[in-house]
């Protein structure tokens, strides 16, 4: 990492989902931890996803899920990112995964899967040593 | 490092390259110095608008808006929104992006949020260089949107050819407006929400402050005339409704009236060489302060002088022109 660099992360919240306190608080805690947090607010889809992803060149992006539409819109956004050519970001998902969707979404090469009740500096530390550049 | 893929990539208009190229510039200023060499001599196509104002007078709803109607009219778009930077931890939430969401899909608009890592006067250290990038990938326009500012955050007139203030109806008063700063560099004054009570009112404040500046203004070089106008841009004012749409025919007439003085009048080239002027003296400031800062803590000489300052047999003015001195640029 150069003199200066700063960890840049994407908080996303994909699909018809409103429910964006867990991904506030999120983006806040990752403020405070020192990284440069974009987040871009609720109902995005998988295209705008991909087009931010683009456009911020993020180290990390954190997707949060509460609606079950994991295993619909998780593969799309991973593919989309796949056709641009863009496969040195970490995607993470959290919310409310079940444990038995895990390994499909694993599979797509998703990763975090932080649920409620998760520590706050969990996540970071799982930012921190999951980075792919 | 070896730059030359991206940039070749970035000449092609690939926003990928772009983005991997800003975040090159943001992190790492010896390798701006290199890819900003390379990319130089393809620059200055693109017309830089500033937009500025008080944090919550509607920059980002207003940037949205205007976005919208230049991308239908076939312009390709940058847009560069900078936030702050926390002074405690140093990390930033950057939230302009919100705003702007309809938009995401163009492809005839590139938007890029930046912190501004602690750089004072509302923008970042590498917005400039940033603006360069957007420039040789395409853009007809980049817009520059500004930290929510105070009233000395100027540093976007340095970098834009036109800067747009936004203001909102109800808030300051009459001496906030012939205060100096932000007032002073404005082409374009922007009264946001028009919807709102107040906005008259908030529009003669302004036409007011701008008589007064007009009928005091004399010409330095010829003080035996008095009061002798200097031909220069006299400020306009519109006022619009960023969620409407509403009068922003207007405000874009001004801009290319804005535009079109600046050629006819010469004053875009004075613009361009203060222009460069400007953001060299940034430059060498950094440079030199990197210079001094290691002669500093490496210098045996200067332990000395710490010493005789502390006996007070020197002071702190002479000990820096001693340390000039060292550095040989005197």
């Amino acid at each position: 990492m150069p003199e200066g660099r700063k960890i840049k992360v994407l908080v996303c919240k994909p699909g018809l989902d409103g429910h964006d306190r867990g991904a506030k608080v999120l983006a806040r805690a990752l403020r405070d931890a020192g990284m440069e947090v974009i987040y871009t607010g609720i109902h995005n889809t998988p295209e705008d996803i991909v087009n931010t992803v683009i456009q911020e060149d993020p180290d990390v992006v954190m997707l949060s899920m509460l609606s079950g539409a994991h295993n619909a819109l998780c593969p799309v956004i991973m593919e989309k990112l796949k056709e641009n050519g863009i496969n040195d970001v970490l995607v993470a998902v959290g919310g409310i995964i079940p444990d038995e969707d895990k390994p499909f979404l694993e599979k797509h090469g998703l990763k975090g899967f932080h649920g409620p009740g998760t520590e706050l500096k969990t996540i970071i530390e799982f930012v921190k040593n999951n980075l792919k550049r | 490092m070896d730059y030359s893929d991206l940039i070749e990539r970035l000449l092609n208009n690939e926003p990928r390259a772009a983005a991997r190229l800003i975040t090159i510039v943001e992190n790492d200023i010896t390798a701006a110095e290199e890819i900003i060499n390379s990319i130089y001599k393809y620059t200055g196509n693109a017309y830089i608008l500033g937009v500025t104002g008080a944090p919550g007078s509607g920059k980002s709803t207003f940037i949205s808006t205007l976005t919208k109607i230049l991308v239908e009219q076939g312009k390709k778009l940058g847009i560069i929104c900078v936030d702050p930077t926390s002074p405690l931890t140093g990390g930033a939430l950057l939230g302009d992006r919100i705003r702007m969401k309809e938009h995401f899909t163009l492809n005839n608009l590139f938007i890029r949020s930046m912190a501004n890592r602690g750089q004072l006067g509302g923008l970042a250290r590498a917005t400039e260089d940033v603006i360069k990038i957007l420039d040789v990938y395409g853009c007809d326009i980049v817009i520059v949107e500004t930290v929510g500012v105070g009233q000395s955050e100027v540093d976007i007139f340095k970098s834009a050819q036109t800067v747009a203030v936004l203001l909102q109806p109800e808030v300051g008063d009459d001496i906030q407006a012939i205060k100096a700063g932000i007032m002073e560099i404005t082409d374009i004054f922007v009264v946001n929400k028009m919807d709102l009570p107040g906005t008259d009112r908030k529009v003669a404040e302004i036409s007011q402050m701008l008589e007064l500046e007009s009928s005091f203004k004399y010409d330095s070089n010829d003080f035996s005339k008095e009061f002798t106008k200097i031909r220069k841009w006299t400020p306009e004012i519109v006022k619009v409704n960023s969620k409407t749409g509403e009068n922003f025919d207007i405000f874009l007439e001004i801009v290319d009236h804005h535009k079109k003085f600046l050629k006819e009048t010469g004053i875009i080239e004075s613009y361009e060489k203060n222009r460069i002027k400007n953001e060299t003296l940034q430059i060498l400031k950094h440079k030199l302060a990197k210079k001094v800062e290691k002669l500093i803590s490496s210098n045996s000489e200067i332990e000395k002088y710490i010493n005789l300052v502390m006996d007070k047999s020197l002071d702190p003015y002479s000990m820096a022109n001693l340390i000039i001195k060292l550095l040989g640029i005197e």
